[in-house]
């Protein structure tokens, strides 16, 4: 097999694209740039963790089942942790999205990261909604029944239909974490892809 | 040719700064460590509220009249879903964003004739009733004519209902059937069979609970609960949960359109309020794209508090 032939593969290709972008000491650095230094980069990371136990704490709920923490009180705990893990997870990610705002982020090319942001956003906010929807409970009756004329306001109640059970549960536990997901990790990438973004140079364009 | 000028709400400086150590793996444990432990706290606290869905039987052991009186409006044609339009059915236009008809264009994808779907189709499916069986006989060979005159009957007598004894009591002269219909769903969703037969009307097995639900929520009895628990829609609606638990705050900005003009006196709020949203929704979207909200954060300096260490260098 001649050299050209292996710079031609696929696999070559995607690597050296790969690798090019992302290197290793970007990936996984040991410095950062020394203005990274404020409380409001916290709330990147907690949205991070608190993703990681609203996971978790799902997949318990679904191993015995939709119905199984209504007549357990280990599996009402197990809800518990998982609404709460949502609270945190919410209450994080709305400061890591001013935070940001107020930083300007999308500069230097990071428009993108910005776009991936506030779209998880968008997709944590419906997944949440139909976790909501699919408790079995007074909740999710009373949230259904006045969530439905929202959409089917729009046409979308036809599709998207909020009195469906199953259609909820498998939106809640299937289809939005996958995309919750993988636009986290689109986010995460691109910011270590290109870094956090620098502070304003005033003396030139701050006035 | 020529270098493109600097555009400070779209470029960002080259650092030429410092570096300090940062250990990604380490910040990702603790903080991994401190929610789990933050959770647990919360959970142990406060819990979770879990109050028992309302059933057919229960709301009409509980209240009924108001169950007989929804009855009435799903078989007369008058309850919300009979009166819906899109996508339970074509009674009526729905809601229109300016020209736009959208549920209309939809249409009816979800198909209910409530009379059929919330009575007649239940009451059928009682065994060893003889006298329902004929009267069901005698509804389905009555013109429409005759129908109507029979509900008009009853709906203008049933203003004074009452349940006696066990029964839905309507001093009505005239109604056919109407009255054995009515009492007899009000006994078989106090008996229970009634929430079964709308779960399992297309098949035994069923994950799908679009026909109870909107029989519940045409009656009162839903609603008044959920005011008790102030979670109606002027009382910022679905945003909130059961108990003092916070609930769906991040919902607050769509919450909000329903308090105020004109979405709260718009018979289209509905649409109005998801057009803004959608609106506002890509405005958040490509807040990078938009000259003067992307200028915001670089004319009021609140970046000054987040970077303030830098800058006092």
């Amino acid at each position: 097999m001649s050299t050209t032939e292996v710079d031609r593969q696929w696999t070559t290709k995607l690597r050296r694209r790969v690798t090019a972008k992302l290197p290793p000491d970007k990936l996984l650095p040991d410095t950062q740039p020394s203005y990274v230094a404020s409380w409001i980069y916290v709330f990147g990371v907690t949205t991070l963790a608190a993703l990681m136990v609203v996971i978790a704490t799902g997949c318990v709920l679904a191993i015995r089942g939709p119905q199984w923490w209504h007549g357990s009180s280990i599996g009402h705990f197990v809800n518990s942790l998982h609404l709460w893990s949502v609270e945190i997870f919410f209450f994080a990610m709305v400061i890591h999205l001013w935070g940001k705002y107020f930083m300007a982020a999308w500069r230097g090319g990071r428009s993108l990261t910005w776009v991936t942001g506030a779209v998880t956003f968008l997709v944590s906010i419906l997944t949440a909604f139909t976790g909501y929807v699919s408790q079995t409970n007074f909740d999710s009756q009373w949230i259904s029944t006045q969530a439905k004329d929202g959409i089917n306001a729009t046409g979308g109640g036809a599709y998207f239909n909020v009195l469906n059970l199953g259609q909820m549960l498998m939106w809640h536990i299937v289809l939005l974490p996958i995309a919750a997901v993988v636009l986290t990790g689109l986010h995460v990438l691109m910011v270590r892809s290109k870094g956090v973004v620098p502070p304003f140079a005033e003396t030139s364009d701050a006035s | 040719m020529s270098k493109k000028a600097f555009r400070p709400d779209v470029d960002a400086p080259e650092w030429k700064g410092g570096h300090t150590p940062y250990d990604i793996i380490k910040e990702g444990t603790i903080a991994l460590l401190v929610v789990a432990i933050l959770t647990v706290a919360l959970a142990v606290v406060f819990g979770s509220p879990d109050d028992k869905a309302v059933t057919l039987k229960r709301w009409a052991n509980a209240a009924p009249v108001d169950f007989a009186a929804t009855a009435l409006s799903e078989l007369n044609g008058t309850s919300g879903t009979a009166t819906y339009g899109a996508p339970y059915n074509t009674n009526a236009t729905g809601q229109q964003l300016g020209p736009l008809q959208l549920a209309k264009w939809v249409g009816a994808r979800i198909p209910i004739n409530a009379a059929t779907a919330f009575v007649l189709d239940p009451l059928k499916s009682l065994p060893n009733q003889s006298t329902l069986t004929s009267d069901l006989a005698q509804w389905k060979t009555a013109s429409n004519g005759t129908r109507q005159q029979w509900m008009n009957s009853y709906t203008k007598a049933a203003t004074k209902m009452t349940f006696h004894a066990g029964q839905v009591v309507v001093n009505a002269t005239n109604a056919g059937p109407v009255p054995i219909f009515i009492n007899d769903l009000t006994q078989m969703a106090r008996s229970g069979a009634l929430d079964q037969a709308l779960v399992t009307s297309n098949g035994f097995y069923t994950t799908d609970y679009t026909l109870p639900l909107l029989f519940i929520a045409d009656g009162s009895y839903l609603e008044n609960l959920a005011t008790a628990q102030h979670l109606t829609g002027d009382q910022w609606g679905m945003m909130n949960e059961t108990g003092s638990y916070p609930g769906q705050a991040w919902l607050w900005l769509y919450t909000f359109w329903y308090q105020v003009p004109p979405f709260n006196q718009s018979g289209n709020g509905d649409v109005l309020v998801w057009g803004l949203m959608m609106v506002l929704t890509a405005g958040l979207i490509l807040v990078p794209f938009i000259p003067g909200v992307r200028s915001i954060p670089r004319k009021t300096r609140v970046y000054r508090l987040i970077w303030r260490e830098h800058y006092k260098q």
